[in-house]
């Protein structure tokens, strides 16, 4: 959908090729793109400006020290300042060392909270913790119904109060309960409220100025527009908050609100969250969210989930396979069983590079069955081979696995478009290697 | 909707609209109309579109075309260039939807579908379109068909029986489409005149979930083949360019026949719906300004427009 950034600049630069080095008049095409890739991603206008201004003196900087490409170093230069300026490093939840902690969620309304705080109370669980849900929406109807819901899901506690519409007293009287329970960090669900509201931002500070907490956290849509520096921008001048969490980042947004909410409030982004299931939910990477506005896809972020579910030598064979593309039909056997270990199919083929290319190629779990059966029915030749299949092959394979010989077909030509599709993500990964001097994780 | 009544709306939208509006919208007023045209007008042009969620594509097409009509129409002074950009974009976002994208306006029962990604408001914008139909002196059945959100159910019953709505649901975790497809039964055996099927918010890239829309837009079908006559699509103000390709992908497998745009009574503009329209021929039929049910308005293009670059 997006040509990539790395597309782009190759395009405009291709000419440049062999000058070595950067000058503002050859980088001027180049930053246009680059601007117009951060623009297309939703980073605000402003921080846009001031972003390009930035690259531009550091690239002028640098320009006789390094000998590749002026493409090469410009797009290198754009990636480490993203990266730089979203946070370097994810920052880890600040807890109290007198417990029970206590965390705030914020945020307009849509944002994802109340789904938010179900999940960070079952991260926080996997480490040890003993987090109770506190449910203080109490405007939006059925909204305590559903924390409480999620909370039995998980069989994680909720505190909810059926009698007080007042959410500052719930929000006390939830810490009294967190302490004769033993629980050691409230998780406080918020109402959703636009950051112009007075009355609701009121309601915001009073909660802050009497339960202290320990991290206020502005949950934020990866979807928002240019408006996400004025969200941002009132509730840290008004509430104040301590870090971010971004939802919604499973879908194709480009998620440049990312970069926005973090130079306005300068607070760092501490978790994302990938997906609609519980257990969807991770700390938060600048360097793949850097790629993603950028349109360069999430290599990393398949490998890791690779791992957590394969072990490490087998992500590694994975990841060398997708990106060098030698895999013959037995191996697409294995890797559609392995991607269904790391869960839903559309999740995962969402992060490789360039997919959205690639719309409906993208495999339905029952698919996966009957191409199995395909597989199983041809021998080890035609799987090495498929070219060597022919009409009577194809009945013989079709009888085998109960399915209809243009179920076959299909399957060796998603096949044929796989290997396609994996040359083209090669090529993207060659770029990031080219020249030796780009150091992007992959 | 009396002359009077108009009016009244049209003033509470422009307070709403008009609520801390600050920074640039008033710069660039100021800026498009100091006087002569000069580059910096084009330039604080540029950024007000863009900061308005238009989009680099549209935003540069406008201010192409504006720079020609400065020298076709000979425009010098800023403020003539900031009228005929004003009538631009309402000509645009008062044309009708393309055939594709046109809606069945007499059925009964009348049945439309609403759909978008997670947290744009749809269950409350169906709570306040059943209010208004309920205006009308219609009769309203609302089809609760999120069964996978925590609570939804309880949620739109809670705002059924505000709005004075009939609701037909089943348990939570129950297939969508038969609920889809027992509230229309519902509705023509008890001769109502308009159903609305609440959808559990889905990211349009999820395949599997699309499919689950498909399946209940078939279902209803087997019922009425042109049900259902109106395919909804709700999004938030807040959102950016991926709005575009939500709109494709919701218009791919469903045929969206209208936009409803939400919390418009915050500070983003939603500017995004002109890069749509244009796009693609949907149009915004409603917008939403703020949670209580009369906060539903019908689109109205000048008053959108003029939003746009008014404080």
């Amino acid at each position: 959908m997006f040509e990539s950034l790395s597309e782009k600049l190759q395009k405009t630069l291709r000419n440049l090729r062999g000058l070595g080095k950067l000058s503002e008049k050859n980088m001027k095409d180049g930053l246009r793109d680059v601007r117009m890739a951060l623009l297309e991603a939703d980073v605000n206008y402003k921080v846009v400006k001031d972003f390009i201004g930035h690259v531009q003196d550091k690239a002028l900087g640098r320009e006789v020290l390094e000998s590749i490409t002026p493409g090469q170093q410009l797009v290198k230069v754009v990636y480490d300042e993203l990266v730089r300026m979203m946070g370097k490093e994810a920052e880890p939840l600040r807890l109290s060392s007198e417990p029970p902690t206590v965390i705030m969620l914020i945020g307009l309304q849509g944002s994802g909270k109340t789904t938010t705080a179900a999940k960070l109370a079952r991260s926080l669980r996997t480490r040890g913790h003993q987090p109770l849900l506190v449910a203080a929406d109490v405007y939006r109807p059925a909204a305590v119904q559903q924390l409480i819901v999620l909370s039995e899901q998980l069989g994680i506690p909720a505190y909810s109060d059926e009698n007080s519409n007042d959410p500052v007293g719930i929000c006390r009287d939830s810490v009294q309960h967190a302490r004769r329970s033993n629980r050691d960090v409230l998780i406080l669900d918020t109402a959703g409220r636009l950051h112009i509201n007075d009355e609701l931002i009121e309601e915001l500070r009073r909660i802050r100025e009497i339960l202290h907490p320990h991290e206020v956290l502005l949950v934020a849509d990866a979807m928002t527009g240019q408006d996400a520096v004025n969200v941002a921008e009132q509730f840290h001048s008004r509430v104040g908050i301590t870090g971010v969490i971004l939802t919604k980042l499973d879908g194709d947004a480009r998620g440049g609100a990312a970069l926005s909410i973090k130079s306005v409030t300068g607070q760092p982004i501490k978790f994302a969250g990938i997906g609609e299931k519980l257990d969807a939910f991770e700390v938060f990477h600048p360097d793949r969210v850097a790629s993603r506005i950028l349109g360069m896809g999430d290599v990393l972020s398949l490998v890791e989930k690779a791992q957590g579910t394969i072990d490490e030598k087998r992500a590694a064979e994975l990841q060398e396979k997708l990106l060098k593309a030698q895999f013959t039909l037995e191996d697409f056997q294995q890797q559609l069983q392995q991607l269904k270990k790391m869960g839903p199919l559309d999740e995962i083929m969402a992060m490789i590079p360039g997919m959205s290319k690639f719309k409906g190629l993208q495999p339905q779990e029952q698919d996966v069955v009957r191409v199995e059966a395909i597989i199983n029915s041809m021998t080890k030749k035609e799987r090495q081979l498929p070219t060597i299949i022919d009409g009577s092959r194809k009945k013989r394979i079709a009888r085998g696995s109960g399915t209809a010989v243009a179920d076959v077909n299909r399957l060796l030509k998603q096949f044929q478009q796989m290997q396609k599709m994996m040359k083209q993500v090669r090529r993207m990964g060659r770029l990031r290697g080219l020249g030796g001097g780009l150091n992007f994780p992959v | 909707m009396n002359e009077k009544n108009r009016v009244g709306i049209i003033a509470r939208l422009r307070t709403r609209l008009s609520k801390a509006r600050e920074g640039f919208a008033k710069r660039v007023r100021n800026v498009l109309r100091k006087g002569a045209i000069d580059e910096d007008v084009f330039e604080e042009l540029e950024a007000t579109l863009i900061q308005a969620d238009m989009g680099v594509k549209t935003t540069h097409q406008l201010v192409e075309k504006m720079r020609e009509r400065v020298k076709s129409d000979r425009l010098t002074d800023a403020e003539q260039l900031y009228t005929v950009l004003e009538e631009e974009l309402v000509a645009l976002m008062s044309q009708p939807s393309t055939d594709a994208h046109s809606a069945v306006q007499s059925a009964s029962p009348h049945v439309a579908l609403v759909i978008g990604v997670n947290g744009v408001g749809k269950t409350t914008t169906i709570a306040k379109l059943a209010h208004m139909h309920r205006l009308d002196g219609k009769k309203v059945v609302v089809a609760a068909a999120d069964t996978f959100r925590a609570a939804a159910i309880e949620q739109l019953e809670i705002w059924a029986q505000r709005a004075g709505a009939d609701i037909v649901k089943h348990k939570s975790g129950a297939d969508p489409a038969a609920v889809a497809y027992d509230a229309l039964a519902a509705a023509i055996a008890r001769k109502c005149d308009q159903v609305i099927i609440d959808t559990a918010g889905r990211l349009h890239t999820k395949t599997n979930l699309m499919e689950e829309l498909k399946k209940i837009k078939r279902v209803l079908g087997k019922l009425d083949p042109s049900a259902p006559h109106e395919v909804l699509m709700v999004l938030d103000a807040t959102t950016g360019q991926n709005a575009l390709s939500q709109a494709r992908l919701f218009t791919e497998a469903l045929g969206v026949t209208g936009i409803i745009l939400t919390k418009l009574d915050g500070t983003a503009k939603g500017g995004i719906v002109v890069a749509i329209h244009q796009e693609f021929g949907i149009p915004v039929k409603f917008i939403g300004v703020g949670e209580s049910l009369d906060d539903l308005k019908p689109f109205a293009p000048t008053e959108f427009v003029k939003a746009l670059f008014e404080d």
